[in-house]
């Protein structure tokens, strides 16, 4: 937030969207890791595609303030989207992911007139229970999903016809991040957007909205939409750089696992996706040679700690940090 | 088939009434305090292990040790309550289901350590493993105890709530908790009271559904969804609600699970999905 | 003759109570209307039946000849019918001047714009400045709403509303929690209202009703009981003994 002058002279008090010195060097540190670590490019590969199934939900959840426990469904039909396109003969990669995103949007969609009315417990009930049948659903139809065993070998073809995906992830990686800043930027121009606005409007009072002429249900389900695309180009990301599509995609474990990234990174600021998934998948990496039940009751733990003291998240703890910080410079 | 049916019926109103019982403590945490507590079943949970380590360590025969876990896992409750769960009241309800499926994920990986992943086998009285002729039909005499104590127990809470100070006290603190405030009522203290009946009845509830549901470190989160069911679709502010939704759900599921045994939970979710659809605020009851 | 704003045999009902029962005003374009009555008359249900929040168990609405009464609350305040609130209903962790533009991007049609960030549209930037300035409220752009002063909040209020340039304005009890003191500004700002805009103002604070409205009506147990010139109110016995002895104040 930098309080420049406009062409009238006044200095608006809303956030501009320049793009402030942290943040460049936040996003140069990806592209640094890709020469400083090569041999954990894939574990990189894996922190993007969270990064950007998290940013799909702080959207939802950070900005429009909709509760929703089964966002991994939408990560999943993606995932299996992308996978059952390769398994029949479609590899090309960039047209795999969007037709993950449509599949997904319309999915979203449908999906939506459920969740954008009533409580909050119905709405966590909806998403849960819409969680709870994709992933039924998927083990059910085990002849075309491959039930618990998932598809795999699934060899996508060259990106944009020039590179390929090899065993090094050097293709995997960089396609990855490309596809995470993109989508970032477009998210970031969003929420600084009167869209963006409106989101945090619906989301402060609801109520207060159809009285300044806002559709409500409208917008609320445009975002959720929009969630469910991007989950489901993270999946299809997963699928894509991986070769491998597991019906744990579809899991209550993942749509717990994002709400975990989202505390530890803190809601409705972007960057707390970003950082939640890094800090998330790293620690997942580190502990899970430990027994399961070793991390079950550490990742518990963690999360109650959290709540209790920091629920702002990194981000959010951080700004208050900084605040207080800033405020004994000037105080002096 | 008809006797089939009946079978079925018994079972599933068998097992609402377990969901119910254990779900009821959920229902009221919600609606007095606004309070989502995910951790709920995990009350239920400690109710069936402790039933088991009463039977296996001390010998106590299991109609013995339902009081005891319902005083226990109660009196568990409270402590939770006052040390934890009284924090987070103004709290949002996305930081209360962190928290709570925090505390779930804790109690899970502490059962799983302490008694295995695999089910507890339980000793009823030998007095349950018979049948007897109902109506032409055999039927399971525990599940017709289970259905007993169901209604007693609904039925003790109807006094409570009708014929008590106590329960008018709970009622008008349900309905509109400043104002009861105001008027002098203790909310704080009826809500420990409340939270730990609740917390009680759940792992009664649980401990009698070893038998009938299993028991195993995941049991807080495998039916966590039902009893979110029986109260995000039930609503909150009345027995009548929750338990309507709970003995539907039990004959729903267990009807599914025999006639379209490959449908499996599809049953379940779909109609829950369905019914929120047409009554986003539940069936009875104010807005959860 | 089509009014700004009329209503014909409004009825609700809630649960086996009347709330209102066939309620029919006629308010013409660029009025000065006040509604008056005791508490529980049905004021506040009226104000969701005209606005939209809540739909009328028999009855019509209508603006300027047009049957409104089945449109939703967003889509009045498009057709320029817009509301303020009694408590104040904020966005609270917004700046003043966040909450004022998202107002004004909806007014413009801008409000499901993704691409370009609103502090880069001059547009709404200036009808913001100006609509604050018109209000006081020049210096508070920057504050965060929970943070002002409970008078300042209650400005904000009006001007969330005054944002989509409304030709019918509901004013619901605007003054409500400020003292009688204080509330000068609030009532200078009231009257410094355009002519054109048709106010319907619903107040407990009797001598705001009196100086600022040319008609008022009386509602009572869901139904008018008068309605008239200020003076032919304060003057009709029944009207007193609503109000035993001229007490109207909340």
């Amino acid at each position: 937030m930098v309080a420049v002058p406009d062409s009238a002279g006044r200095i608006p008090n809303l956030p501009r969207p320049n793009w402030h010195g942290l943040e460049l060097g936040f996003w140069a540190t990806p592209f640094l890791a890709y020469f400083v670590a090569p041999d954990r490019r894939l574990l990189l590969v894996q922190i993007f595609v969270y990064a950007l199934f998290a940013l799909s939900l702080d959207l939802i959840l950070g900005y429009a303030g909709i509760l929703s426990l089964g966002h991994a469904a939408f990560f999943g039909t993606g995932a299996y989207t992308a996978g059952l396109l390769a398994r029949h003969g479609w590899v090309e990669p960039l047209s795999g992911l969007g037709a993950a995103a449509l599949i997904c949007a319309a999915f979203g969609y449908a999906v939506s007139f459920l969740v954008v009315s009533g409580p909050d417990l119905t709405r966590l009930l909806v998403t849960l229970g819409v969680g709870l049948l994709t992933s039924e659903a998927a083990n059910q139809a085990s002849a075309i999903t491959g039930g618990v065993d998932g598809l795999s070998d699934m060899q996508p073809a060259r990106l944009l016809g020039v590179f390929r995906f090899q065993l090094n992830g050097k293709t995997a990686f960089v396609y990855s991040l490309i596809v995470l800043l993109l989508v970032f930027v477009f998210v970031r121009r969003l929420v600084h957007a009167p869209f963006g606005l409106s989101l945090r409007g619906i989301r402060e009072n609801r109520r207060r909205m159809p009285a300044i002429g806002v559709n409500v249900r409208g917008r609320l389900q445009a975002v959720f939409a929009l969630g469910a695309a991007i989950a489901g180009m993270a999946g299809a990301l997963l699928a894509q750089t991986t070769g491998f599509v597991g019906i744990d995609t579809l899991s209550f474990q993942r749509s717990a696992d994002l709400l975990i990234i989202l505390l530890i990174g803190g809601t409705g600021r972007l960057y707390g996706a970003l950082l939640g998934a890094a800090v998330f998948i790293l620690a997942q990496d580190y502990l899970s040679g430990i027994s399961p039940e070793y991390w079950q009751f550490w990742l518990g733990a963690a999360l109650v700690l959290l709540v209790l003291v920091a629920p702002g998240g990194v981000i959010g703890g951080g700004e208050a940090f900084y605040r207080r910080w800033r405020h004994r410079w000037q105080v002096r | 088939m008809i006797a089939a049916f009946v079978g079925v019926a018994f079972d599933g109103i068998a097992y609402g009434g377990l969901l119910f019982l254990i779900s009821l403590g959920l229902s009221v945490t919600l609606g007095l305090m606004n309070f989502i507590n995910l951790a709920h079943g995990t009350f239920a949970m400690m109710g069936g292990f402790l039933c088991v380590e009463l039977i296996r360590r001390a010998g106590v025969p299991f109609l013995a040790t339902l009081p005891l876990v319902f005083l226990v896992v109660g009196l568990a409750g409270v402590v939770l309550e006052r040390l934890l769960y009284r924090r987070l009241y103004r709290r949002g309800h996305l930081d209360q289901v962190l928290f709570t499926i925090g505390l779930m994920l804790m109690a899970q990986a502490a059962a799983a350590r302490i008694w295995g992943p695999s089910q507890q086998p339980v000793t009823l009285p030998p007095a349950f493993h018979h049948q007897i002729s109902l109506l032409g039909v055999d039927v399971g005499v525990y599940r017709l105890f289970l259905i007993g104590c169901v209604a007693a127990v609904t039925t003790a809470l109807g006094l409570l709530l009708g014929r008590t100070r106590f329960g008018t006290q709970l009622r008008a603190a349900v309905d509109h908790r400043q104002a009861a405030a105001g008027s002098g009522i203790n909310v704080e203290l009826l809500f420990s009271i409340t939270f730990a009946v609740g917390s009680g009845l759940a792992g009664l509830g649980g401990a009698l559904a070893i038998d009938v549901l299993g028991l195993d470190p995941t049991f807080g989160f495998k039916y966590l969804v039902y009893f979110l069911i029986v109260v995000g679709v039930g609503g909150v502010g009345s027995l009548r609600g929750p338990l309507l939704a709970a003995l539907v759900l039990g004959m729903v599921d267990i009807g599914g699970k025999y006639y379209l045994p490959r449908a499996g939970s599809f049953a379940v979710y779909a109609a829950m999905v369905a019914l929120l659809a047409l009554f986003p605020a539940g069936l009875y009851g104010r807005r959860a | 003759m089509a009014g700004a704003l009329t209503t014909s045999g409004l009825r609700r009902s809630f649960r086996g109570f009347t709330a209102i029962a066939d309620v029919s005003l006629d308010i013409p374009a660029g009025a000065r209307h006040a509604l008056i009555g005791p508490n529980g008359a049905g004021k506040t249900t009226l104000i969701n039946l005209l606005t939209g929040a809540l739909r009328p168990d028999d009855g019509e609405v209508m603006m300027d000849g047009n049957r409104i009464t089945h449109l939703p609350q967003h889509a009045r305040v498009k057709r320029g019918l817009t509301r303020t609130f009694q408590v104040n209903t904020l966005f609270a962790s917004l700046t003043v001047l966040e909450s004022v533009a998202l107002a004004v991007c909806e007014r413009l049609g801008q409000g499901a714009d993704c691409w370009r960030p609103v502090s880069a549209r001059e547009d709404v930037l200036d009808e913001a400045y100006e609509l604050l300035g018109s209000l006081g409220l020049d210096g508070d752009g920057g504050a965060v709403t929970r943070q002002l002063p409970y008078g300042k909040q209650r400005l904000v209020e009006i001007a969330l509303a005054l944002a989509a340039r409304p030709s019918v304005l509901l004013l619901d009890e605007p003054a409500a929690g400020i003292p009688s003191g204080e509330s000068q500004q609030l009532i200078a700002t009231i009257e410094r209202l355009p002519a054109e805009t048709t106010i319907l103002l619903i107040e407990h604070d009797m001598s705001l009703v009196f100086r600022f409205a040319q008609r008022i009506t009386v509602l009572a147990a869901g139904s008018v009981v008068t309605e008239g010139t200020p003076d032919a109110v304060a003057a009709d016995a029944r009207v007193r003994e609503l109000y035993l002895g001229g007490e109207g104040h909340a």
